[in-house]
């Protein structure tokens, strides 16, 4: 328990994804159904999936690489580059759509700069969108990481992505 | 432990709690009252009591259906029903907790109804304010799946059981399993996840099967975009469901179950374990359960956000670890399922439904509903509509008392134009069917489908070419790859409606996307491909002359898609007051104060501040050569 045999490829591996490696090891059983379960848990803990955590992987599970990246390419939930410090899902339901959800999605590209997908610059937001939160009676909903905003608009939004922006500044300049 | 002591400890604990002396608040903490603000509302109820220095106990309920006034509270005072109050800030939750509880002043105006019949007057209304079962949006409600929803602490398996919980399953466990097949029969009960299939049929069909292992799957995915009934359901009464589930693996014969639960779903899967734990505890799953001879085990497994993953071939495929692509049927999944063995997959309704009607009959079961619809339904009511949220109705009943009554009709004085049901599989039903009841059969008849409950009522400002752009462009994102018809037919059906949206459609579009329609439906593997047409089919059938405007004359009267109008400012309501210059995020819009203001078509963006901002109704949309309509005037 706790030993970390390190693959020759896999020596650059932050301590961090080391941790974690083994934790694979441990609590999953390595069989194909514990596949998505294993991805899931890696996302959880890192934001997205290294390449070399996904070898591995493929490794434990025995599944051929070729096959554990369909899968992660198949589910919308899993990525494959690192996140930003606040991850901003803008719903795209049919409830939100009613009240102009594509508006506030056009509204936020432009004024982060970025694409659905895609982390800002500074590495601050990654904006993603989601078929649906379940949340329609509050329409439009805006999530920041956890948490859910209802009834937003374009200008609600910006003030949040401010006020979110104002925090990190303040921190930086607190913690140089 | 038996049952019966689990139930009298349960009952003396609920008991308790109805005869508190010291008042009892309630606080909705739903995944909707948290978007609202519950979690500051309940700091503000917390510290209202320090402040007060009065005891009193809070709960935290699931969501009771009324989304519209959240973060909403109840509070009840010893001997008196509960009071609700909603829309509430911090600041006026203070005022009335202080007010009520400190001053005796229940502020009538201010709150939304009783419930409950308290002690002291015994009628339990108190004056002035109407009583929950007599408001417009609840009285056409039958309240059967979400019989506690709103009303216990989810999270406490032993209010569940005090109000008839698991009593099912005491009863159950006690009938041979052709019984409670039969009895599900008997109710009339069909699948709520849209299809509609007779759940017992489907149960035989699964129990006939030969083979030893077999499953049994809570299909938790509730993907339909405008759809929240699941959500709702799990996270305010998550045994109801858990508790069908066992029922259903018995009479089936299943030893182990799943729960495949979107990973969009925290709330509802946090307490979906908790429930769990709780099962184990009391005996109620695992060995031996209620000290029979059936054992039984239940796995969450998370989705990873794919639409596909709804329909059960994709769903078996996506547990075990795989793309969640479909295959073709038969064999069903009751003969070869998951694992390769025979398989049972109900909706989280479904099984909220079986452990009401073990607990309370057939008879009483079929009572509701229409004779090939038996029972309730739930929808998500959404969209255009003033009272938003999560209703129960019985099958049958007509789509404008749900829209007018419960939902109180379209905001703003607004027109209604349609309603949209059954998700991306649904349809856009039209102003002239208000008075279709709801039931699986006459919502087929008119082209869309029950679905699993969203409900999305839109206006005049809603385009229904837009419409039918936005669902294409989901399915076709969400089609899994597997078979052509859905693959290439979803995108050149997007492809088709897109070029109208832009102004480039041509007449003979219509006949392509018809024809394309029907090829997707007849020619695709699964439930998704088949009915992905279902949005273009019933816009292109009832809202056609919106297609037509769009490709022949280049206009969106809804003001929606911006190739094909543009704002301006109506010369004679302009006041000058500059508001919309100031608001305007691209800086389009000039003029000087007490004059008219002028928008820059090329800096036009369309993102409709202005529109909205405009007190005077001033900004209109216009398309070529025409107006049609100006904006509010609100003061």
């Amino acid at each position: 328990m706790g030993q970390v045999t390190l693959q020759p490829d896999y020596t650059d591996v932050a301590s961090e994804e080391n941790h974690l490696l083994d934790k694979l090891r441990n609590e999953f059983e390595g069989r194909p159904d514990d596949l998505i379960p294993m991805l899931q848990y890696v996302q959880k803990t890192l934001g997205y999936l290294p390449e070399g955590i996904l070898l591995e992987i493929s490794r434990l599970t025995s599944l051929p690489a070729a096959r554990v990246f369909g899968v992660v390419t198949f589910y919308a939930q899993f990525r494959l580059k690192p996140i930003g410090k606040y991850t901003v899902k803008l719903c795209r339901g049919t409830a939100c759509h009613v009240n102009a959800s594509a508006q506030i999605l056009e509204d936020v590209c432009s004024y982060l700069n970025v694409e659905p997908g895609e982390t800002t610059k500074d590495g601050l937001f990654t904006l993603e969108i989601v078929a649906c939160f379940g949340s329609c009676a509050l329409a439009p909903v805006v999530v920041i990481d956890e948490s859910v905003y209802g009834l937003m608009n374009s200008s609600k939004t910006r003030k949040l992505l401010d006020g979110l922006r104002k925090e990190q500044r303040e921190e930086t300049s607190q913690h140089p | 432990m038996d049952f019966a002591s689990i139930k009298a400890g349960a009952d003396r604990k609920w008991a308790e709690l109805m005869n508190l002396s010291e008042p009892l608040i309630h606080i909705g903490m739903g995944t909707c009252g948290r978007a609202a603000g519950a979690e500051d509302v309940f700091a503000a109820v917390k510290h209202a009591l320090k402040n007060t220095n009065l005891p009193a106990r809070i709960l935290r309920v699931g969501c009771i259906g009324m989304c519209y006034l959240e973060p909403m509270i109840a509070v009840r005072k010893p001997g008196r029903p509960f009071i609700y109050y909603g829309n509430l800030t911090p600041d006026k939750t203070e005022d009335l907790l202080v007010s009520y509880l400190l001053n005796n002043d229940p502020k009538p105006q201010s709150a939304i109804c009783t419930l409950g019949e308290g002690s002291t007057n015994g009628n339990g209304s108190i004056d002035g304010i109407p009583r929950f079962s007599d408001l417009p949006m609840i009285k056409p409600q039958v309240r059967i799946a979400l019989r506690n929803c709103g009303l216990i602490d989810p999270e406490d398996i032993d209010h569940y059981i005090a109000r008839g919980g698991y009593s099912g399953l005491r009863k159950a466990l006690e009938l041979p399993p052709d019984d409670i097949i039969r009895e599900i029969k008997e109710s009339g009960l069909r699948g709520r996840g849209g299809a509609g299939f007779p759940t017992g049929a489907k149960w035989e069909f699964a129990r006939k099967a030969a083979g030893r292992v077999k499953y049994i799957i809570c299909n938790a995915d509730e993907g339909d975009p405008g759809a929240f009934m699941d959500r709702s359901l799990l996270e305010g009464d998550p045994h109801a469901v858990l508790e069908g589930m066992v029922i259903g693996a018995y009479a089936i014969g299943a030893h182990e179950g799943y729960i495949y639960a979107r990973a969009e779903y925290p709330l509802a899967i946090q307490r979906l374990r908790i429930a769990l734990e709780q099962m184990r505890a009391y005996g109620l799953l695992g060995d031996n359960i209620l000290g029979s001879a059936f054992h039984f085990n239940i796995h969450i497994k998370e989705g990873a956000g794919a639409f596909v993953c709804g329909e059960e071939t994709a769903l078996m495929a996506s547990i075990e670890g795989a793309r969640g692509m479909p295959r073709s049927r038969p064999p069903f999944p009751a003969q070869v399922g998951l694992r390769g063995k025979p398989t049972n997959i109900n909706n989280v309704e479904t099984f909220g439904n079986v452990s009401a009607i073990l607990e309370r009959g057939a008879k009483w079961y079929s009572s509701f509903g229409t004779e090939k619809s038996r029972g309730t339904k739930t929808f998500s009511l959404a969209g255009k509509v003033k009272r938003t949220g999560l209703i129960e109705v019985p099958m049958g009943i007509k789509l404008r008392e749900i829209i007018n009554d419960i939902g109180g009709g379209i905001p703003g004085g607004r027109q209604f134009k349609g309603v949209q049901t059954g998700g991306p599989s649904g349809g856009c039903i039209p102003a002239s069917l208000l008075d279709l009841p709801v039931d699986y059969e006459s919502l087929a008849k008119a082209g869309s489908i029950m679905g699993s409950g969203g409900m999305v009522v839109m206006d005049e400002g809603t385009c229904m070419v837009d419409m039918a752009r936005y669902f294409l462009t989901f399915t076709q994102s969400e089609s899994c790859g597997k078979c052509i018809p859905c693959r290439l037919g979803t995108r050149q059906m997007l492809d088709v409606v897109e070029d109208i949206c832009k102004g480039n459609g041509k007449p003979e579009d219509l006949k392509l996307l018809a024809d394309v329609s029907e090829t997707v439906q007849k020619a695709s593997l699964c439930g998704l491909g088949q009915t992905a047409p279902n949005p273009v089919q019933t816009t292109l059938r009832y809202f056609g002359d919106e297609y037509e405007s769009h490709i022949l004359e280049k206009r969106c009267a809804a003001g929606v898609c911006k190739a094909l109008f543009h704002y301006e400012i109506d010369s004679g309501r302009c006041t000058g007051c500059m508001v919309c210059a100031r608001k305007c995020p691209v800086g389009a819009i000039t003029g000087e104060k007490k004059q008219l203001h002028i928008i820059d078509q090329k800096k036009c963006t369309k993102c409709r501040t202005c529109y909205d901002a405009c007190k005077f109704g001033a900004v209109g949309i216009c398309t070529e050569g025409m107006k049609i309509e100006n904006g509010d005037a609100h003061n």
